[in-house]
């Protein structure tokens, strides 16, 4: 159970954790940057300035009250839907995966994929703007047809990992997905 | 293959037993649904299982052991455990075990006839046994297998759900009943039970019966003869109310209804109509409350007339800027005054139609709010209906304004193609080339040249009259809107998904 440093796509740090549970479980989770004092500060700042300069204008002190709720329940509103502190990935071989946001507030918000709709997990590369960016997704498959991707679900979307850390992911879920591989399913 | 085995999260501190529910042997996993408790009676056992399985068709058998010692590991108990295994033959037995206040718990599987002695690994997955069975995550149970290909498709959790549902039967039995067996399930400290649901079931009975009655009455005297005699089939059709009405008529049917609700989809509709109405009579009778108080009814009706007037006045200001050089364009005199005229004298009759109503009005206003508390649906029907009545001069100069322009452009476009030298033929559907004499076209010259000349000032009645019409049916449209949301917002389903949302798959 080590925690590694690595960066994400725009250079922010991360760490990724990998515990290995038991021969065929595993969690692997990536903390996500934490929300920067400076930022706060500026958002914060400008948002006052703006509602002391409408002051000034317009003589009304419902205006400063009104910048201050703003400003408490946006803060309140993007710890609880916007910033997400840690995503990690559960793999159960034979039972299925299971993928946890964790969101500053405390909130999580879990999916369950089972075992039978995986198809595979692989690293995707994508072209945004100028940049190429990789990206861990899970394809999908409809049981009744094998060959078919029928849905692709992007993995650590808000942490964005560089390819080092991708790799690493990748080689243990495949580890894991390569037994059932093996063994036979059904008797 | 890995062995996978669902335990109930309420059992976990029962205390020794067997373990019985149901072993799916193509996903290798075993669904626990109770412990069975000592002292029992082996045969009474498999007796009573074999009723639960007639009755909820899931294959319930005694899968394994469970013991929770308070003490250190008692030697003969574990074989005493395992010596059951023999009773009850079950391949392969399950041996759960917790120690004291140890947070560990032992699992292993005793494989008699086993062919590879090898150590299989075990994954335990404690669940929420109430939620789990309440949550719609099991298939219809319509869909039978047909192919073999459907038991390989349908999700393989679905199965362990599926068995939790069905099983209710064997959740009812708690340990305040005087039975053979001790059963520990989700249920067992008491059944669980409201006496407002139970006194609300008892009641919905006979409350349903009533009301099944009362509305087949009242639908057998909607269906009389009498009421669709043509001019009041006519009005019926065009008032808004009316159509509300039967709409909610046929929801109060579908919830009286005595048969039960077959599937999943149909129970959600009946909750959401059940809901949509109270709502809508909730919000109804407040409304009349409001109304009610402080003689509102009678300022709104003493409002009313002066608005019409005020209304009529404007039109009349309207026509006498269209009568003169509107928007600085130059109108034909003569049509201009005949068409102006025209419309002023209907506006005339129309406000002293009104002046006439008005010592009624605030009756009528009285006895029409008490409908109100059918629900606010109907109010705002009602509402749209009294502005449809009230702006009927603005409906009418609108049709006589657009059948004149319609006239006028379908003889425009006829006498063009005169001018061309074709003609639309009506077997064929297209336009063909015709000659025509000298005087027919010296003669649908001098009328197209009419026509044309004409156009611009019924063609500006027009755009002013359609924009008002435009301007009303927006406001009705609006008013539609509210009360289409009303009806059809399904609000069970949104409250259940907030406070239950373990309850919609």
């Amino acid at each position: 159970m080590e925690e590694r440093r690595y960066r994400s796509a725009s250079g922010a740090p991360i760490a990724l954790r990998c515990r290995q549970h038991s021969a065929s479980c595993r969690e692997l989770a990536v903390r996500c940057p934490r929300l920067q004092l400076r930022s706060l500060s500026a958002v914060t700042s400008a948002v006052w300035l703006a509602a002391y300069g409408l002051f000034v204008l317009s003589e009304n002190s419902m205006v400063l009250s009104a910048a201050i709720f703003i400003t408490l329940i946006g803060l309140i509103i993007y710890l609880h839907f916007v910033k997400i502190d840690q995503e990690s990935l559960l793999v159960i071989g034979s039972l299925g995966i299971q993928v946890t946001s964790s969101y500053a507030s405390g909130k999580e918000s879990t999916t369950f994929i089972e075992m039978s709709q995986v198809k595979d997990v692989v690293i995707n590369e994508a072209i945004y703007m100028q940049k190429v960016i990789y990206y861990l997704c899970i394809l999908l498959q409809d049981p009744g047809d094998p060959q078919a991707v029928s849905e692709v679900v992007p993995l650590f979307q808000s942490s964005m990992p560089r390819l080092d850390c991708l790799i690493e992911v990748y080689k243990s879920c495949q580890e894991i997905l390569e037994h059932r591989k093996t063994v036979p399913q059904s008797s | 293959m890995v062995l996978k085995v669902f335990f109930p999260s309420c059992c976990s501190s029962a205390e020794s037993g067997i373990l019985i529910g149901r072993w799916i042997s193509e996903q290798n996993s075993a669904v626990i649904l109770a412990v069975v408790h000592f002292p029992f009676i082996p045969a009474q056992v498999k007796q009573y299982l074999s009723e639960v399985q007639q009755v909820t068709k899931v294959n319930v058998s005694v899968l394994g052991s469970w013991s929770n010692s308070k003490q250190e590991k008692e030697e003969s108990l574990s074989k005493f455990l395992e010596d059951l295994g023999t009773i009850f033959a079950h391949e392969p037995w399950i041996q759960i075990s917790k120690e004291g206040d140890s947070k560990f718990w032992n699992c292993s599987t005793l494989q008699k006839h086993s062919n590879n002695p090898k150590e299989e690994e075990i994954i335990l997955v404690y669940y929420d046994q109430r939620k789990v069975m309440l949550s719609h995550l099991h298939p219809p149970l319509d869909t039978a297998p047909s192919t073999d290909h459907t038991s390989d498709d349908a999700s393989k959790l679905s199965a362990v759900f599926d068995t939790v549902a069905r099983s209710k039967v064997l959740f009812m039995t708690d340990r305040y009943d005087d039975g053979p067996i001790k059963l520990t399930h989700w249920q067992s400290d008491g059944v669980e039970a409201s006496i407002i649901v139970e006194l609300l079931k008892q009641a919905a009975v006979p409350a349903c019966m009533l009301l099944t009655f009362l509305l087949s009455l009242i639908a057998g005297v909607c269906r009389s003869r009498v009421l669709k005699v043509w001019p009041l089939s006519f009005l019926w059709s065009k008032l808004s109310t009316c159509e509300q009405l039967g709409h909610r008529l046929q929801h109060l049917q579908l919830i009286s209804s005595n048969k039960k609700a077959q599937t999943q989809a149909q129970l959600m509709r009946k909750a959401n109509i059940f809901v949509s109405l109270l709502i809508d009579v909730a919000l109804g009778i407040l409304l009349m409350s409001w109304l009610y108080r402080k003689n509102r009814i009678g300022h709104l009706a003493d409002a009313l007339i002066p608005v019409a007037d005020h209304v009529a006045e404007e039109l009349q200001d309207l026509l006498q800027w269209l009568m003169g050089a509107p928007a600085g364009l130059k109108m034909n005199r003569a049509l201009d005054q005949v068409l102006g005229r025209f419309f002023l004298y209907h506006i005339h009759l129309w406000i002293s139609y009104i002046h006439l109503l008005s010592p009624f009005i605030e009756m009528i206003l009285w006895y029409v709010g008490l409908s109100a508390c059918l629900g606010l649906t109907v109010a705002l029907c009602i509402l749209s209906d009294i502005i449809a009545l009230l702006t009927f001069h603005i409906y009418c100069f609108y049709v006589y304004g657009a059948r004149l322009y319609c006239l006028k452009i379908y003889g425009l476009s006829s006498l063009w193609r005169l001018f061309r030298g074709k003609k639309w033929n009506v077997l064929r559907q297209r336009v063909d080339s015709c000659s025509y004499d000298l005087d027919q076209l010296f003669i649908g010259t001098l009328l197209f040249t009419i026509l044309l000349f004409l156009l611009p000032t019924t063609a500006l009645y027009y755009l002013v009259f359609t924009l008002l019409r435009l301007l009303v049916v927006i406001v009705q449209g609006l008013i539609h809107l509210l009360v289409d949301l009303i009806d059809s917002l399904p609000l069970y389903s949104i409250i259940l998904r907030l406070c239950r949302s373990y309850r919609l798959a």
